[in-house]
């Protein structure tokens, strides 16, 4: 235990105007971890994500970032730390191309390295390639995924939130991002937070995994545990211990 | 027929002017979605400012051409810098802390400050109109035409040439800071997902305040071109040219960059032609007249973009 991880999560509470929509989180990922969060809707788990960048922000607590306190700092400065989020919904720019998505996401990252990131970004996702010129509106549910993971990391992340990638998508398409997250992981040390509601995926690819339920995380463990736990079985997996 | 084509060269000028305050509507409804009322005013303050400079600088019609185009450059810029900082400190003071309130609040901020900046001026300059003496006289005939009722030259004047060379040019210039720039990037960013911007890393109020300025600076032109033109000024022009410069906005679009230049060369046309085969006194209710009907048959107005694209 004598490297400090790279993202820590300190008794943090959000609000929704009264509503506490996280009371008391505390977790941490560590530098080349994948790292799953698990939950039921409205567990909070987007809230934690949304909260780590700062937006909303955490009425109580901390969140450390590779030793710095980044609790109170503003959104687009939390970005230069080289923290990158592929958001739920996805949250493409409409009305711009395939292209210029990833120039915005491009936004904090030195220009030198462009041009490399770029082909990176389609090399592993070559679909966008054949759609560079299309607008972002224009992509079907899983481009838009790709999309939005691939802007994420033209930011080029030391950690990469990736916000219920699988959402809403095709089993081939889910399996072909579960893959890329875990090339991203193996190939280039990448550290990931992944945050998803399709359990079972999540917890094989996670080296770890927590449990979040009403706003506090009520379970932690390896991937292989929380998969063999019956609590997790028989609340998130498919065909379960009942 | 030579007619009509005086009244078209006419109502291009006019609409030029218009097209140029509509865009300062248009950009801050896209990235804000707020109707920013005292922009008018900020044309007016900048005309203002255009006055003062030309005086101060004693330019007159016997100042030779090239001077006369330095000096203008010169007028030009110094009312695009003032008028940046009225534009950018209204934001900074009036607006930023309202963002993030109930819709109606910047709303009702920015009849707040229309009406603080026409006192202001009304105070600081005085209530009675200010002419200024032409500076840029002659122009050319195009053609002429002789019959029984005398005779009849369609003409275009330097000033309206003027007008319309630099209109053309500033739109292009502006439309190329929006589409190529990394600006113009962060701006179309922030119109179609704030939060989604400040979460790749851009500055939603610098990027915000650069809108309200860029805006500002193009009021600044249009000015500039409305003292050149119509030689006289008072404290109260900003609320006419602002409403009928929103109303181009609208019909063009709102949001929509060159739906704001077309929609203000549609009102300036109208206006003119209105004037020129029926009566004066109705150009305005033709104007508004033709906002209705666009927008019973095209709610989102000429060039907008509908509100859903896909999920």
């Amino acid at each position: 235990m004598s490297e400090q991880p790279l993202l820590e999560v300190k008794d943090v509470e959000t609000f929704y105007g009264k509503i506490q929509a996280l009371k008391g989180v505390t977790m941490e990922v560590n530098s080349g971890e994948i790292v799953t969060l698990i939950g039921a809707n409205g567990a909070g788990k987007s809230t934690l994500m949304m909260t780590i960048c700062g937006n909303p922000r955490a009425a109580a607590g901390q969140i450390i970032f590779d030793g710095q306190d980044i609790t109170n700092l503003p959104t687009h400065e939390i970005t230069r730390m080289n923290i990158a989020l592929s958001p739920e919904g996805r949250r493409i720019f409409p009305r711009m191309t395939v292209y210029e998505n990833l120039i915005m996401g491009a936004t904090t990252s030195d220009p030198a390295y462009f041009d490399k990131d770029l082909a990176h970004a389609f090399e592993l996702f070559p679909r966008l390639k054949e759609r560079k010129d299309q607008r972002g509106g224009t992509l079907s549910g899983g481009e838009q995924q790709m999309l939005a993971i691939a802007r994420a990391l033209m930011a080029r992340p030391r950690l990469l939130l990736l916000d219920e990638p699988s959402l809403g998508l095709a089993p081939l398409v889910v399996k072909q991002i579960f893959e890329a997250i875990k090339m991203l992981n193996e190939q280039d040390g990448l550290t990931v937070f992944l945050v998803e509601q399709n359990a079972y995926h999540a917890l094989k690819l996670a080296n770890r995994g927590y449990v979040m339920v009403n706003g506090t995380v009520t379970l932690s463990g390896t991937g292989k545990e929380l998969l063999a736990s019956e609590e997790v079985r028989a609340a998130y997996l498919e065909g379960g211990a009942h | 027929m030579e007619y009509f084509l005086q009244q078209l060269i006419n109502g291009i000028t006019l609409g030029s002017i218009y097209g140029l305050i509509a865009i300062g509507y248009t950009m801050v409804y896209g990235i804000i979605g707020m109707i920013n009322f005292a922009h008018g005013d900020i044309f007016m303050v900048s005309s203002f400012i255009a006055l003062i400079v030309i005086t101060a600088l004693g330019l007159t019609i016997s100042t030779g051409l090239g001077l006369t185009i330095l000096a203008l450059i010169l007028v030009l810029v110094t009312a695009m810098v003032i008028a940046s900082v009225y534009g950018w400190t209204t934001e900074r003071l009036a607006y930023r802390p309202l963002r993030g309130s109930f819709r109606l609040a910047p709303l009702i901020t920015a009849i707040g400050i229309s009406i603080v900046l026409q006192n202001y001026i009304q105070i600081t300059q005085g209530a009675r109109v200010k002419p200024l003496q032409p500076i840029i006289a002659d122009g050319y005939t195009l053609m002429t035409r002789v019959d029984a009722n005398g005779e009849f030259a369609v003409q275009i004047s330097n000033m309206q040439i003027l007008i319309i060379v630099v209109t053309i040019i500033l739109m292009t210039i502006f439309s190329l800071i929006i589409a190529k720039t990394s600006l113009g990037r962060a701006q179309r960013a922030c119109e179609q997902d704030r939060k989604m911007a400040s979460l790749l890393g851009i500055n939603v109020d610098r990027t915000i305040s650069m809108t309200f300025v860029m805006g500002a600076a193009l009021a600044a032109v249009a000015g500039l071109m409305f003292l050149l033109y119509y030689g006289v000024i008072d404290f109260f022009i900003g609320f006419v040219a602002g409403v009928k410069a929103f109303t181009a906005a609208v019909l063009g679009g709102i949001g929509s960059l060159p739906g704001a230049m077309l929609g203000g060369l549609v009102i300036g046309l109208i206006e003119t032609l209105w004037s020129a085969y029926f009566s004066i006194e109705y150009k305005d209710v033709a104007a508004f007249s033709m906002l209705a009907i666009v927008l019973i048959f095209l709610p989102q107005g000429l060039l907008g973009k509908p509100e859903v694209e896909k999920v």
